[in-house]
């Protein structure tokens, strides 16, 4: 398929990512201020690094002026789900793609833009995920180093309505395929009902941390339904 | 403060390793059927974990969080598009939260 084609489609579907962002990376720049960088420091940080948990794991280290070693292990476990959506980008992309084209996918993995890929039929274009990176990281680093500058700019209601754009999009990419298949929709509630009792257990809820948690579950969850519920070739066949 | 920028190369270089060894490694077909089945539901395993309950958790008032979970669900079964599904959310916020402040 066309690379314009897929690259204006990423366009498109990253323009909610980066409103989303904006509000999301806005309160991050807030505790990146308070941790002694500065707006360039942490445009520099937000844009090279496009990761929520991850980014804020990353600014309480700085802050608690922990170790460079400490930092490296911080990163690893709260972004380790990265490792699963990557290996399932792998299966979505043509075995043919480039190296070059592979590592330019897997620096914009996001849980925003796995999630938009994910919901592409067929094959996955890199060119899509450019698409949605050249909008999602500005967005990203620019509502950070704002965050930064201007602390509190946006209205205390306007914030809290941003705040659920990054959902309303998940929703529209899962809701779709459970109405269609019985398996992904039984899924997807098992995935709320535990995920709830997660956090409301204090024994998981204090001793774990929720980047650890969605590993756990997803892997849990996802590992049940493969066992249970096999899919055939020709349906995981993009 | 040249300390700052080790800080985030660390961050930078190590979040990049995490996404890209996979992809870059992972260059043929996996032909475990269970493999290849644990891998198709991890998209919508791990988003639904995310969402829920994040988005009640994630405005001033749980109830306006809530609207906006069941209006989500609502729009998106309905077929809408994602930029749509996802600026109704926040305007369904906005919306019930003002409401609240005005009783």
């Amino acid at each position: 398929m066309d690379n314009k084609f897929w690259y204006k489609k990423g366009l498109k579907d990253g323009i909610p990512i980066a409103l989303g962002y904006f509000a999301v990376a806005f309160t991050l720049g807030i505790a990146a201020e308070k941790a002694g960088l500065t707006a360039f420091q942490t445009f520099i940080a937000t844009g090279t690094t496009l990761a929520s948990a991850g980014g804020y794991a990353g600014i309480s280290v700085i802050a608690a002026g922990g170790t460079y070693f400490e930092m490296f292990l911080t990163m690893l476990i709260v972004n380790a789900r990265y490792i699963l959506m990557s290996c399932s980008l792998s299966q979505k992309i043509s075995p043919k793609t480039s190296t070059l084209h592979r590592m330019g996918v897997a620096f914009g993995v996001t849980d925003e833009i796995f999630g938009i890929s994910s919901a592409v039929s067929g094959y996955l274009n890199p060119f899509y995920n450019y698409g949605a990176m050249t909008v999602a990281i500005p967005g990203w680093a620019s509502g950070a180093a704002l965050g930064v500058l201007v602390g509190n700019i946006l209205p205390v209601s306007v914030m809290s309505a941003l705040s659920v754009g990054i959902f309303g999009m998940f929703l529209a990419i899962i809701v779709p395929p459970a109405k269609e298949n019985k398996v992904i929709m039984g899924g997807v509630i098992a995935s709320f009902v535990l995920s709830f009792l997660f956090n409301k257990l204090p024994i998981i809820a204090n001793n774990i941390s929720s980047g650890m948690q969605v590993i756990i579950l997803t892997v849990v969850i996802a590992l049940v339904l493969a066992i249970l519920f096999p899919v055939k070739e020709e349906e995981n066949d993009v | 403060m040249y300390k700052a920028y080790i800080y985030i190369a660390i961050m930078a270089l190590t979040i990049f390793l995490i996404r890209v060894l996979p992809l870059t490694l992972i260059r043929k077909k996996i032909k475990n059927k269970t493999l290849r089945s644990f891998l198709f539901y991890v998209p919508y395993v791990t988003l639904s974990v995310m969402t829920f309950p994040a988005i009640i958790y994630a405005t001033n008032n749980i109830w306006s969080g809530v609207a906006a979970l069941v209006a989500g669900v609502i729009l998106a079964y309905k077929g809408v598009s994602l930029l749509g599904v996802a600026v109704s959310s926040c305007a369904v916020v906005f919306v019930i939260e003002l409401i609240i402040k005005l009783m």
